[in-house]
């Protein structure tokens, strides 16, 4: 397969054509049709993750066409062991997610259209080498999102799209600046990420500084990153179940990988000198804020919401340390964290579309009537509380032990969290599955076999990569530890102090 | 070349096509009875008139009648910009249920006629030449925003546009009394030598003088702080008219002030980058011009619940984006303006063909009659009109985000960052409202008494034209940033 990344970014946008295509009386195609467009991209990722070199942090399965001479634009895609990894959480989220989606009951065809361009659009992020059709991409998903969010969304689905995009929007003005700036003062003007990342000492440090800060926030925006985390709350309460879990299990992801592919790549200089306050503070602040916040909450998918953020703290931290245990553990976290909290909010979904409401006391007992469901839930609690023998286990002690020699005060702080985090999650296991039954819910009907369908693939792989991390860290390993010897190398002088 | 009457004849023909439209609707319209058949006249007229200036013999530039005119590819760009602007209008005039009630004959005249006068707006090569054709514009502008003479918001547009006009356009002649008395010509090239010598030249006169001309220019294309009419007359006026005002006359005003801002008193230097001549600091005064034009227009706009009114605002603030790239003092800027008066016309008038197909059918112009407009028949304008306002708030794929990109480049490549910050954060706080129309077209549903919408087939063609060009410009723009490539050189000729 020799145009494998240009298959998989656009075998969505095929599927969208078709059902735009249908008249919209055809409302069971509109699924299948999106059922089976995730199908051929999930096939693709399987092939790349097989055919993948491990051992070269170099671009693979590369192509370039000439897009807009004039500006040096190109279409230029390709795949390193970071953006591999998305590719395949990305995949693998989007088959999930469709299958998710079958209870919606509404426009079908615009959702399931709106579904996979979405899909194209968050492919197209991971695999762009070329900033502006990286930038292209970023833009692209901001659209289905508002509207799937604002379509068929919950009650205050006005204000939580608005917010959103707004939000979004803000962040990406903010990158289309700093990607014209680089541009210009670049040694040769070109949009090429490879070709800006080669020449980065070409940029001097106090430029460095202030087009780094203004990518950040646009990154740190979509992680979402303390202080700019506030509209996340409002997306996923309001957001419908599937799209919930697109947007923790892969849109967040987008702004830590932004990070290592653009500031950490093309601007090591002031990675160095930053990220210790950007990421590593601030990270720290998601770390406990988020679980703090989580604490607090009566809604159970607002809950999950804050956990997120809390999760995503570990990424942050971890790429902040510029160790390869650190930086490795980021990145796996950032997969183990789509797989598991795609499961949490799934899990939200079940019992909603039961009792259509979340109110975590409002419930009580559900072990008894749904003891699967109970189970399941059971199992991704534990997943995200970390605990040994499932996937973030690994990622977040990789984390704190990478952290723990450049920034230990601040792995104080996130190993202590653990405990609120095991605080907030069996607090709300026992308010919603433990204790007498709720009368209203006896006639609850246990999972569906649509809904497990959707929840065990990702548990399977919690439990293998809980065992045998070396599945993802194997992609990831050789591309990270070049880009932080990269970061490293820059500041001759910060090397000793890491040693 | 210096050609006189006879021969400037030759690189005429677009215009005179339109002045034989207006003269055979003139007398058709006294000798048949059904008038209905004048649209598609007007619109013949106005399409021969692109077609000949697409087939005009290629030629590096010449004045034409004595120095009043000047043929160049900067002309042609603009003039193509007006005669498109032009077909649009007479294409929606004829599907639009306002305009049935008036005088056809005289309305398409008129209209032809304003046609006309863009056009030698854009080819002025003297003061004397550009204040004609302005008041030309202004004169015919004001009858058709008048037009639907039994609406007194109509009327009282007309009356307000007129009197505003008049201001300006009093004060702009007085400045070039100034800039006649200070170099002793009028026209743009003698201008240009005297002032290249610097020796005894009253700084601060010429910079009144400059000041009191960008009144009149200001005021076509709306820019702070002489803007306030075109809330009111975007509002009253027939909705082609307003569309015609909003991106013919805008373009119009842009060609003249470029032509005399930039040949007539600045210096090109090697590079493509141009320097005001006489030291009068103009960009500066423009920088700020610009700042607040696209600042008001958006926070303005931000309250507004008529579409006509939002949208009137938003084209304040989009004449702010485009002066961005009249500010940076380089070919690169004037380029990046040339793309986005494009890309302006083609989202802009979309979003008007839009309202007004709503408008025949509801009646209604203000953004709660677009509630659930998806879910009640109307999901295709529905789609069209999001296309177009992403566009104006320059989301990618669409021609918007183009244009911006082409203006971002070219003031971060000038050096000007605090423009480049006010201006980002000018499209965040554009989107807002922006959204307000499709939150209510797709978020919201549609209350039990409103019916199903039908709107007809030749305002969807024009419809799904403009929309189809915002996203296949958005995709693959080349054709149109080297045409405003070709159009960076004026003609300045050996004197």
């Amino acid at each position: 397969m020799s145009h494998a990344l240009t298959l998989i970014t656009f075998v969505p946008i095929v599927g969208m054509v078709l059902i735009l295509a249908l008249p919209g009386a055809m409302k069971n195609a509109f699924k299948w049709i999106a059922a089976a467009a995730t199908v051929p991209q999930l096939l693709i990722a399987i092939y790349l993750y097989e055919h993948f070199d491990t051992t070269t942090s170099a671009v693979q399965f590369a192509e370039k066409a000439s897009w807009m001479p004039s500006y040096h634009i190109t279409y230029f895609v390709g795949v390193d062991g970071i953006s591999i990894s998305m590719v395949l959480l990305t995949a693998l989220i989007m088959f999930i997610s469709t299958f998710a989606s079958f209870g919606i009951n509404r426009a079908e065809k615009g959702y399931y259209a709106m579904l996979l361009m979405l899909d194209t659009g968050m492919m197209g992020v991971f695999v762009s080498l070329d900033f502006f059709l990286f930038y292209i991409f970023w833009e692209v998903m901001l659209l289905p999102m508002y509207f799937l969010i604002g379509i068929w969304g919950g009650p205050r689905r006005e204000y939580a799209a608005i917010k959103f995009f707004l939000y979004t929007l803000l962040g990406s003005v903010l990158i289309l600046l700093a990607m014209l700036g680089l541009y210009y003062y670049s040694a040769t003007p070109t949009f090429d990420l490879t070709q800006l990342a080669a020449n980065s000492s070409h940029y001097s440090i106090g430029f460095q500084r202030i087009v780094w800060i203004a990518l950040f926030i646009g990154f740190a925006i979509k992680i979402p990153a303390f202080p700019f985390h506030t509209w996340l709350p409002d997306a996923h309460v309001e957001a419908p179940t599937a799209i919930s879990v697109i947007l923790a299990g892969v849109l967040l992801k987008m702004g830590t990988y932004g990070i290592l592919r653009v500031n950490f790549a093309v601007l090591p200089a002031a990675s160095y000198q930053l990220a210790w306050l950007f990421l590593g503070v601030i990270g720290t602040i998601n770390i406990v804020y988020g679980a703090m916040c989580a604490m607090a909450q009566t809604d159970y998918k607002k809950l999950i919401a804050y956990s997120s953020i809390s999760h995503m703290g570990y990424v942050m931290l971890g790429m902040a340390a510029f160790t390869a245990a650190g930086i490795n553990g980021a990145v796996l976290q950032m997969f183990n964290h789509g797989t598991i909290t795609a499961m949490l909010f799934i899990l939200v979904g079940v019992i909603y579309d039961r009792a259509h409401h979340r109110e975590i006391n409002g419930f009580g007992g559900l072990a008894q009537q749904m003891p699967i469901y109970t189970a399941i839930t059971g199992f991704a609690f534990f997943a995200g509380m970390g605990l040994p023998g499932m996937s973030a286990f690994i990622s977040e002690v990789l984390v704190l032990l990478g952290a723990w020699q450049t920034h230990p005060f601040m792995v104080v702080f996130g190993a202590a969290t653990a405990v609120l985090t095991a605080g907030y999650l069996l607090w709300t296991f026992q308010r919603i599955y433990l204790g007498p039954l709720n009368e209203k819910y006896k006639d609850f009907p246990d999972l569906s076999f649509r809904e497990a369908f959707t929840l065990v693939p990702l548990g399977i792989i919690v439990l293998i990569l809980g065992v045998y991390p070396q599945a993802i860290l194997g992609l990831l390993n050789t591309s990270l530890v070049h880009l932080n010897q990269v970061v490293l190398s820059t500041s001759g002088a910060a090397v000793a102090m890491v040693r | 070349m210096d050609l006189g009457n006879l021969a400037s004849l030759k690189h005429f023909i677009p215009e005179m096509i339109l002045v034989a439209g207006v003269l055979a609707i003139v007398i058709i319209d006294l000798a048949v009875r059904n008038k209905s058949r004048l649209g598609v006249l007007a619109l013949i007229a106005a399409a021969a008139s692109l077609l000949a200036i697409g087939l005009e013999p290629a030629l590096s530039g010449a004045w034409l009648f004595h120095r009043m005119l000047v043929f160049d590819s900067f002309a042609i760009y603009f003039r193509t910009l007006i005669a498109l602007a032009a077909v649009v209008a007479i294409w929606m005039s004829i599907g639009s249920e306002e305009v049935k009630s008036c005088d056809q004959g005289e309305y398409y005249a008129i209209l032809l006629a304003s046609t006309f006068a863009m056009f030698l707006m854009a080819e002025s090569a003297n003061l004397l030449m550009a204040y004609l054709a302005l008041e030309f514009v202004s004169l015919t502008s004001y009858i058709l925003t008048g037009f639907l003479r039994h609406n007194r918001r109509s009327l009282e547009a007309a009356l307000k546009y007129l009197i505003y006009g008049g201001v300006a356009s009093g004060t702009m002649i007085y400045g070039m009394s100034w800039i006649f008395g200070i170099t002793g010509s009028l026209d743009f090239n003698v201008i240009n030598k005297a002032l290249s010598t610097p020796a005894h030249l009253p700084v601060l006169a010429v910079f009144i003088a400059l000041v009191l001309i960008l009144t009149g220019m200001g005021y076509k294309v709306a820019s702070v702080p002489f803007h306030m009419w075109a809330p009111d007359v975007y509002t009253g006026a027939p909705i082609p008219i307003t569309t015609f005002l909003a991106v013919g006359s805008k373009a119009a005003g842009f060609a003249l002030l470029t032509r005399f801002f930039f040949p007539a008193i600045s210096h090109l230097a090697a590079g493509g980058s141009w320097t005001a001549l006489a030291g009068v600091d103009w960009p500066q005064l423009l920088l700020f011009v610009c700042i607040i034009t696209m600042t008001l227009g958006n926070l303005a706009a931000l309250q507004q619940t008529n579409m006509k009114r939002l949208l009137a605002y938003s084209s304040i603030a989009q004449a702010g984006y485009a002066l961005m790239g009249f500010v940076v003092l380089s070919n690169d800027g004037i380029r990046a303006m040339l793309f986005y008066l494009f890309a302006y016309y083609v989202m802009d008038a979309g979003a008007f063909v839009v309202v007004m197909m709503v408008a025949n059918s509801t009646g209604r112009e203000d953004v709660d009659a677009y509630r659930g407009l998806a879910w009640r028949g109307g999901i295709v304008p529905a789609l069209a009109l999001t296309i177009f306002l992403f566009s104006l708030t320059g989301i990618p794929l669409t021609i918007g985000f183009i244009g911006k990109f082409y203006l971002f480049a070219a003031v971060i490549r000038g050096q000007f960052y605090i423009l480049a910050i006010v201006g980002i954060l000018n499209s965040v706080v554009s989107l807002y409202y922006y959204l307000k129309p499709v939150q209510m077209m797709f978020f919201e549903q549609p209350r039990g008494d409103e019916g199903s919408l039908r709107f007809q087939a030749w305002n969807y063609g024009l419809m799904g034209v403009l929309a189809c060009a915002t996203i296949a410009f958005g995709l693959y723009w080349s054709p149109i940033i080297s045409f405003a490539n070709r159009s960076l050189s004026f003609f300045t000729g050996p004197t």
